[in-house]
This record gives structure tokens, C-alpha cells and sequence, in this order.
């Protein structure tokens, strides 16, 4: 071997780079999930440590080898603490030749349907992200020690169970959207984490509902820069500077999902992300295509009915068929639901009742989950009470001082 | 260096002055976006002087919980009626002294509201019992 090492920045990359087709290799050779997933671990930290100043020359085949032999180790132990001699375990069979990716099979792991799917997405950024624990920490915001625990007892609950099925790819694009969805709070951007792994599934499957998702994804996340001012606060969707959004991405999405579309095989992701396309499509918020984009709602409705798309489906129905339609279409979604008071807010506005719009923007302000909807949601109220239109421009005839209405 | 907590209350403590009253819903959106601002700034301004170690807010929704016996279901009590202090939010900051926190204190009390004109909200201030006894 020779000096020569890596460190800093790029080992933590070639680790992160390395990691995930390592743990995909044990699992083919037949390694248990969680098990292999501890190798690995430990694998990662070992080279941590001796890498710095030497690096082998085939880096992945000395984790390979490195994490394996730890694994055997384990097995052995076991198997000797049972007393009984387990030779498959002491030998066991090559596996299968390396496939082009290990996305799914992995994936598929860490997206069981016995873990909740906060446990899920952690275990999925460190398994098949390859981020570190004290990065997934980072995201959550929450101690290291905290998320190390969370991850073990992912993996406590998947010991044992039987994974040798493919998953359920449904299980798995939940997970993904909810790790998308948690944006990025902290020093790791999980939107983009999401969005990595979803681009890398949908290179190894064929399903449209991943490239629905990753579309989905790319046409949400095209607005980012866009949804928030400098001062860190919300803006919403008919209000954001449409010059600022991310033209390519969007072509990108709009091009993945028309492929997907193609393949006759609608489901629910798709559905959102021809909303998603046709709001970015819009060059202004008055150019809205609110028929068609009601049109997917009810696609949506029939493929994967919820509280929460009903609720958005009735600020279409706004649009598409008047305020007064769409306060018809919410009168059919529990009251409680969350949202429920800022859509109701938001029909009243459309239908010139901006006392009560006030009033239900206040109300959706007190039960807000994030500070920034919160303060977005005051500022509405703050607004309509001002007599000030969304646009900026006073009501006409309404107060300008406005502060006690 | 010392650990306070200061503590942002919805209701509760001493009478409020007269720009803390009213609902920031009833303030122009301008005075909302100003007041944030602010707040941001001295969370800012907290961390460039090496004194500011965290700051998280609350939802109004809130409900006192107990024990009541082996097996049986815990006991709640709430959301409670307007009597009730509400607290709203804090901030954990670690400065040198004591007149240092109530310094920090003013300054977010002295956050914009309407008219750009200080709040004057009271803020409370809570001293951290230390985990590691002074060597003796």
C-alpha cells in the first residue's frame, strides 16, 4: 500500500459514494438487512480512521471484504451462542453477480410497513443515502445519540422479519414523499435527498407512478426560490415571482411526466404532478388553467381520495366553477381537518366576504404547525383586515388604515 | 458564562401595555412583516455576540397531563379558558451576567408593533440551574 491518503471533504463523499452499494452487495449475498446494515457501519468508520493516510487501492472491495468478514464474525458468535453449528452462515453462497443498482432492493427495506415512516426516512438517508447519523440528526434537528436510537430500533424491528420479497413500491414512494416534504430545515436538504434517491429508483424501475413522483417532485421543488422572501417568509403560489423559477427543472419534470403518461398507467402521483405542471406552466396566476387543473383533481379523487385533496380540490372548484361552487365542494370535508379554516379563508376572499376571510385566516393562524405558515397566515388576516387585495392594490372602497375593522 | 430562558408568554403575567393589547392580525401586514424581522434580528444579533443558544415557539393548544394509578389512562386537564398563562415561546441564550440577560430581555421586548412603535411586552427571565458544580 501505498501513503497516500484521502481526507476532509472528499473521504466523506467516497464513503457516502460507497456505502449504500456496499450494504446492496451483503444484502444479495444474503446478509440480513439489519445485520449488514451494522457491518457497514462499521465498515465506513474503520476506513474513516485509515484511510486518511491510506487509501487501498480498490476502495469498495475493501469495504466489501472489511464488512463481510465483520458480519461472519457476528454469525459466528451467534451461532455459537446457540450452540449449534450453522455452515451456510460460515460459507455462504457468493450470491448473485452485482446488479446495476440496489435502489429498490434496498429501499424497499428501510420502507417496511412496520416502521413509522419517520423511522423509515432516517433509516433511508443513512442506508441508501449514505449520510452520516449526526447528518440525519442534523435534519431533524434532534442529538445524535437520539437518532442513532431511532435508527436502531428501525432495524430491531425489521430483525427477523421476512424480506425476501421485492417491497412494495407504493411503501417506498410514500416514505420518499414524506422525506421530500420535510424540506430542509437544517444543515441537509432533504427535498434534495429525496429527490436524489427517487431519480436514482426511477433509473431501475419501470413504474410510472416513480417517475409520477420524481416529476412531482421536480415541478414542487422548481419553485423553491421563489416561495420564500429574503426575510425567511412564506409566499404563496398567486403571489410568488414567476421569474424566479427554475425553467430547466421544470421542463425536466414536465418531460418525465409526459413519459410516464404516455405508459397509460394514471395513478396518484401522476395526477399531482399534472397539477403541479400546469401551475408552473401559468405565466401569471390569472393564467391559471383551473378547468384542467380541476380535471386532475377529480382524476385524484377516484385514484386516492383524502381529506387533504378534497380540501385542495374545492379552492379549484373555486377557480374553475366561482367562490360559491367552492365553498359547496368544502361543505363535504370535515371542519377539522387541518387547512380546513385557510381554505375556507381563502373561498370567502374569493367571494368578497373579507370580514369573514379575516376571521378564518386568524382561526387558521392559531391551529398553524410551522411559524412560517403561521406568520403567512396572520399576514392574510393582517391584509384582508388593511383592506388590502393579494395583488397589493387597495380595495376599492375599503378601509386603508384598516386596522379596526 | 450563564444560561437564561426568556420566555415569551400569549397571556399571563403582568399587565400588558397598551401596544402589546392588540392581535398582531389586527396590525398591517407591513407591521407583521417588521416585527418578524426584528425578532430574526436579534436572534442575529444574539449569535454574532457568541450568546444565543436556541429559540422555538409554541402553539396556543395545550393540556396538562398526570398520572393516575398503575393501568389506568392518564389524566388531562385543558385547553384552558382566556385566565390561563399561555406561554408562547422562548429563547435559551448564555451571557455573562445577570444584568446581561435582562439586556438581551428589553431587546426583544422592545420588538416593533404597530405604528413601529416598541411593544414593550413583558418577557419573563429564568435562570438555568448549571448540570456541573463550581470547582470548590
Amino acid at each position: 500500500m501505498g501513503a497516500e491518503g484521502v481526507a476532509g471533504d472528499r473521504l466523506g463523499e467516497l464513503l457516502r459514494e460507497l456505502g449504500p452499494p456496499v450494504l446492496g452487495i451483503l444484502v444479495r449475498r444474503g446478509a440480513d438487512f439489519a445485520a449488514a446494515e451494522d457491518c457497514v457501519q462499521e465498515a465506513l468508520l474503520e476506513a474513516s480512521r485509515r484511510w486518511p493516510t491510506d487509501v487501498p487501492a480498490e476502495p469498495r472491495g475493501w469495504l466489501v471484504t472489511v464488512a463481510w468478514r465483520r458480519f461472519l464474525d457476528v454469525r459466528r458468535a451467534e451461532s455459537a451462542r446457540r450452540g449449534r453449528e450453522d455452515r451456510a452462515a460460515l460459507e455462504p453462497d457468493p450470491g448473485p453477480v452485482e446488479q446495476a443498482d440496489d435502489t429498490l432492493l434496498l429501499l424497499s427495506r428501510c420502507c417496511h410497513e412496520a416502521l413509522s415512516p419517520a423511522s423509515a426516512v432516517a433509516l433511508a438517508l443513512r442506508a441508501v443515502g449514505g449520510l452520516t447519523t449526526a447528518q440525519v440528526a442534523a435534519a431533524y434537528m434532534v442529538p445524535e445519540a437520539t437518532m442513532a436510537q431511532r435508527i436502531s430500533r428501525a432495524k430491531r424491528t425489521l430483525a427477523g422479519r421476512r424480506l425476501d420479497r421485492p417491497g412494495d413500491v407504493r411503501a417506498v414512494l410514500r416514505v420518499l414523499y414524506v422525506m421530500f416534504s420535510a424540506g430542509h430545515a437544517g444543515e441537509v436538504d432533504l427535498a434534495r435527498e429525496a429527490i436524489r434517491l427517487t431519480r436514482q429508483l426511477e433509473a431501475a424501475t419501470d413504474d410510472p407512478e416513480v417517475a409520477g413522483l420524481l416529476a412531482l417532485m421536480l415541478l414542487t421543488d422548481a419553485r423553491r426560490a421563489a416561495r420564500w422572501t429574503a426575510g425567511g417568509e412564506l409566499v404563496a403560489l398567486a403571489d410568488q415571482d414567476r421569474g424566479r423559477w427554475d425553467t430547466a427543472q421544470v421542463a425536466e419534470g414536465v418531460r418525465i411526466l409526459q413519459g410516464a403518461l404516455a405508459r397509460d398507467r394514471l395513478g396518484e402521483y401522476q395526477a399531482q404532478a399534472a397539477i403541479q405542471a400546469l401551475h408552473d406552466d401559468a405565466a401569471t396566476a390569472d393564467e391559471t388553467d383551473w378547468v384542467q387543473i380541476l380535471g386532475w383533481y377529480d382524476e385524484l379523487v377516484a385514484l386516492a381520495d383524502s381529506p387533504v385533496v378534497r380540501l385542495n380540490r374545492a379552492v379549484a372548484v373555486g377557480h374553475a366553477d366561482g367562490a360559491l361552487a367552492g365553498q359547496r365542494a368544502l361543505a363535504d370535508v370535515d371542519d377539522g381537518v387541518p387547512g380546513a379554516d385557510a381554505v375556507a379563508a381563502y373561498l370567502h376572499e374569493l367571494a368578497g366576504d373579507r370580514e369573514e376571510a379575516a376571521r378564518r385566516y386568524a382561526q387558521a393562524a392559531e391551529a398553524a404547525t410551522t411559524v412560517p405558515e403561521r406568520d403567512h397566515l396572520v399576514k392574510q388576516a393582517a391584509r384582508l383586515r388593511a383592506g388590502v387585495r393579494r395583488d397589493g392594490r387597495p380595495e376599492p372602497g375599503g378601509e386603508t388604515e384598516g386596522r379596526h375593522t | 458564562m450563564a444560561r437564561y430562558l426568556l420566555l415569551k408568554h400569549y397571556r399571563g403575567g403582568p399587565e400588558q401595555r397598551p401596544n402589546a393589547r392588540e392581535p398582531m392580525d389586527r396590525w398591517t401586514p407591513q407591521e407583521v412583516s417588521d416585527h418578524i424581522a426584528f425578532m430574526q434580528h436579534v436572534a442575529d444579533t444574539l449569535t454574532e455576540r457568541g450568546e444565543f443558544v436556541d429559540a422555538q415557539a409554541l402553539s396556543p393548544d395545550g393540556t396538562f397531563v398526570r398520572y393516575d394509578g398503575e393501568g389506568r389512562p392518564p389524566v388531562t386537564d385543558g385547553p384552558f379558558a382566556e385566565t390561563k398563562d399561555v406561554i408562547a415561546g422562548w429563547m435559551i441564550i448564555d451571557v455573562d451576567s445577570v444584568e446581561r440577560a435582562h439586556e438581551a430581555a428589553a431587546f426583544l421586548s422592545s420588538a416593533p408593533g404597530q405604528g413601529g412603535k416598541p411593544l414593550e411586552e413583558w418577557i419573563e427571565v429564568r435562570p438555568f440551574l448549571s448540570d456541573v458544580p463550581a470547582e470548590a
